[in-house]
């Protein structure tokens, strides 16, 4: 009878399911002090524990791109839309791995956490979105990196030819990091159960990248093909950004409407699935 | 007084094991995991039968209700998988109910384990910082208890030292200390009072009866029902799910006491429920006098055997057992093997501990079992509480510690000593 008469001031109520649609972004944002510290551990750890800390993440995408440009430019010869190899295969190789970084890792959240989550209570999703920011940092130095070759490019004078559209480079990023959390979470609710999965998604994304036109240029794949490149969301993003900052390449404001749409389609699936595992998940592991 | 949480109808149930296959994929995914030689990736809870079980579903909890008011202190005792921790789970949203809800009222912080979080690369101050908003402090909140925080602790002089170069005892204070200075209104505390120091423990049961008088609610689960009494003014006792009592705390600790007896001298395992890691899992415990049939009473003048089963399976582990005795809500002494060994081929093998007659007293005795190397490589494989209760009856029909005394013998232990008495006077 006590209960009855403060039943509207309950602050919390635990109950068996969540609604499909209970997202709690609020809760979300609350935990932004504790998702701005697990970047900060993120980066910190990564940075004590090796001796040349930060420069990792310079020297990964030059090895990379370096790699692409001897094996694809020089030996296979693979055309690029006539900009210089480095500069293609690194713009790719940059844009492609924060999508790929943002994936493998936030596909991993429940398993790589499970001690932790089964101990405490905080917004789940703190944690892969903490990992799409820590990338962001990784990125951004990245792109620094890219935009140093290319200023480098334009001024012993190859032919790049960045526009106005670089603006919408906070789209691309956007659209990445929404694409990377959307399959990152759906992989990591279903990876709960079915562990196997991990080692596909690292190695489907290994794939994924020869279907996007990473290593080669939209433009050289015959026309009745295109369509199914373009089918793949990251394909716009590569292109644009390529376009934007060098030129070459296409850009087409459908296929970026598409990409758009296909992350917040991806992401939406993506938090259900894991806001319904988030609450059993700890039974299964 | 306000209700400041309302357990209602609460229900938690477990699937188990082999039984109830549902899907083909949950049948690839096992197949799967026997091909690579894991364990079955859907079995939960390695635990022995508590009788909760039935068609391949364990209730965990089973209808559980009651309502705390603002300021209580409730402590939870229960034997092992008697719901406890599943109660604890629930209440701290790391695991949803089955059926039923619990309405709260106000910010609740749960210590299912204290330094959750802590990352050894990282430094004292900023693992504070770090499990602070781990367990749901704001950084200007951390920051304004800092000082309060590493004075508690202990640590001062370390703050800036990676926690990887603490001692455990460091660790676990500057985790606890994080912890208790949480303030959040309902406070749930599982056993963290188990580590520690002497003097810590006393520092740290300090703070919580201050939280409580500050009007926060505590909910307690201990097996320290000497814990219990002093911290609780009330207790709820749950045996298999359900919830068996509820009242005063020492009125329940003394129930729960008295009840604990009932088990039969020993315990087994199947292959996949016995608890240990891969090294060394225990197999089975028994408890016998010379006449080798397992039961849980003894007489003070019997020899106690306590023999534990193990099967070792990556040979060249080396390990030793340990074996700690409690009553009265007190540990009454432990005993080790005297030095760690090897075995050279897997298979089972066993340890038995003699206790000599007339040493236990007239009390019931629970054993806490361990498996564990502490020589070279630190590892626990198996670390057990209260896995078997026994008690200790004294029959008086043979010469006992007692001599001719007839009442109550205080005591923890009840040794036979020896006593010179002067029959002449030695001053008139």
């Amino acid at each position: 009878m006590e209960t009855k008469f403060a039943t509207e001031k309950w602050t919390d109520v635990i109950k068996p399911q969540r609604g499909w649609f209970d997202w709690r972004f609020r809760e979300l944002l609350r935990a932004r002090d504790l998702i701005m510290l697990f970047v900060w551990r993120d980066f910190v750890s990564v940075y004590k524990q090796t001796i040349l800390g930060p420069l990792w993440y310079l020297i990964q995408p030059l090895l990379t791109t370096l790699t692409f440009t001897v094996i694809f430019g020089r030996i296979a010869a693979l055309p690029t839309d006539a900009l210089p190899d480095f500069l293609f295969y690194l713009s790719g190789s940059v844009v492609w791995s924060y999508f790929a970084e943002c994936l493998n890792k936030t596909s991993s959240t429940f398993i790589s956490n499970s001690n932790l989550f089964g101990k405490v209570y905080f917004p789940r999703l703190a944690v892969p979105v903490s990992i799409l920011i820590s990338n962001l940092i990784a990125f951004a130095i990245q792109f620094a990196l890219f935009l140093a070759f290319a200023v480098y490019y334009w001024v012993v004078g190859s032919e790049v030819a960045p526009n106005w559209s670089v603006l919408l480079l906070p789209f691309y990023v956007l659209v990445m990091a929404g694409l990377g959390l959307g399959f990152g979470i759906i992989v990591s609710a279903l990876t709960t159960r079915y562990r196997d999965l991990q080692f596909l998604v690292r190695f489907g994304v290994q794939l994924a990248m020869y279907a996007t036109p990473v290593i080669y240029p939209l433009s050289s794949i015959p026309e009745k093909y295109q369509l199914l490149i373009i089918a793949n969301p990251m394909t716009s993003i590569v292109e644009g950004f390529r376009y934007s900052f060098l030129g070459a390449g296409s850009i087409n404001p459908w296929h970026l409407l598409y990409s758009f749409v296909f992350m917040l389609i991806s992401l939406a699936i993506g938090i259900m699935l894991f806001n319904r595992i988030e609450t059993t998940f700890m039974d299964t592991v | 007084m306000t209700i400041s949480i309302s357990v209602e109808n609460l229900s938690k149930q477990y699937r188990l094991g082999v039984i109830g296959n549902r899907t083909l994929y949950e049948d690839l995914n096992r197949w799967w995991a026997r091909v690579r030689g894991l364990p079955d990736p859907l079995a939960k809870i390695g635990e022995v039968d508590h009788g909760n079980r039935a068609d391949g579903l364990l209730w965990a909890l089973r209808d559980v209700s009651f309502q705390l008011e603002q300021g209580e202190v409730l402590g939870v005792i229960g034997r092992n998988g008697a719901g406890k921790s599943t109660l604890l789970k629930i209440l701290s949203k790391v695991t949803a109910p089955t059926t039923g809800q619990i309405k709260m009222r106000g910010r609740i912080a749960s210590l299912l384990e204290v330094g959750t979080g802590f990352h050894p690369e990282l430094t004292g101050r900023e693992n504070v910082y770090l499990n602070g908003a781990i367990l749901g402090m704001s950084r200007e909140e951390i920051a304004s208890k800092f000082d309060e925080i590493i004075a508690f602790s202990e640590v001062e002089k370390f703050v800036d030292t990676p926690v990887k170069r603490y001692s455990s005892g460091m660790y676990v204070r500057l985790a606890f200390a994080v912890a208790a200075h949480l303030d959040p209104e309902i406070m749930v505390v599982d056993e963290v009072l188990a580590v520690g120091d002497a003097a810590f423990q006393r520092k740290c049961l300090g703070k919580l009866s201050e939280n409580a008088g500050e009007g926060r609610t505590v909910l307690f689960v201990s097996h320290n029902m000497a814990a219990i009494n002093r911290l609780c003014s009330r207790a709820i006792l749950l045996d298999r799910g359900t919830m068996i009592a509820d009242g005063p705390a020492a009125e329940i600790t003394a129930k729960y006491l008295s009840g604990a007896a009932e088990e039969d001298g020993a315990r087994n395992w199947n292959e996949n429920e016995a608890p240990g890691t891969e090294e060394v899992r225990l197999m089975a415990i028994s408890l016998y006098s010379s006449d080798e049939i397992s039961k849980s009473v003894f007489d003070v003048n019997d020899e106690i055997f306590i023999r534990l089963t193990y099967r070792v399976g990556v040979p060249n582990t080396s390990f030793r057992c340990a074996l700690i005795f409690n009553t009265q809500g007190v540990i009454a002494f432990a005993s080790v093997e005297p030095s760690e060994m090897a075995r050279s081929e897997a298979g089972l093998y066993y340890s038995i501990l003699k206790v000599p007659a007339h040493l236990l007293s007239e009390s019931e005795y629970s054993l806490n079992v361990s498996v564990f190397a502490s020589a070279g490589a630190k590892k626990h494989y198996v670390n057990l509480r209260n896995v078997i209760n026994f008690q200790i009856y004294d029959s008086m029909t043979k010469p006992s510690a007692r001599g001719d005394y007839t009442q109550n013998l205080l005591g923890i232990v009840r040794p036979m000593l020896n006593w010179d008495i002067s029959t002449t006077r030695i001053e008139p």
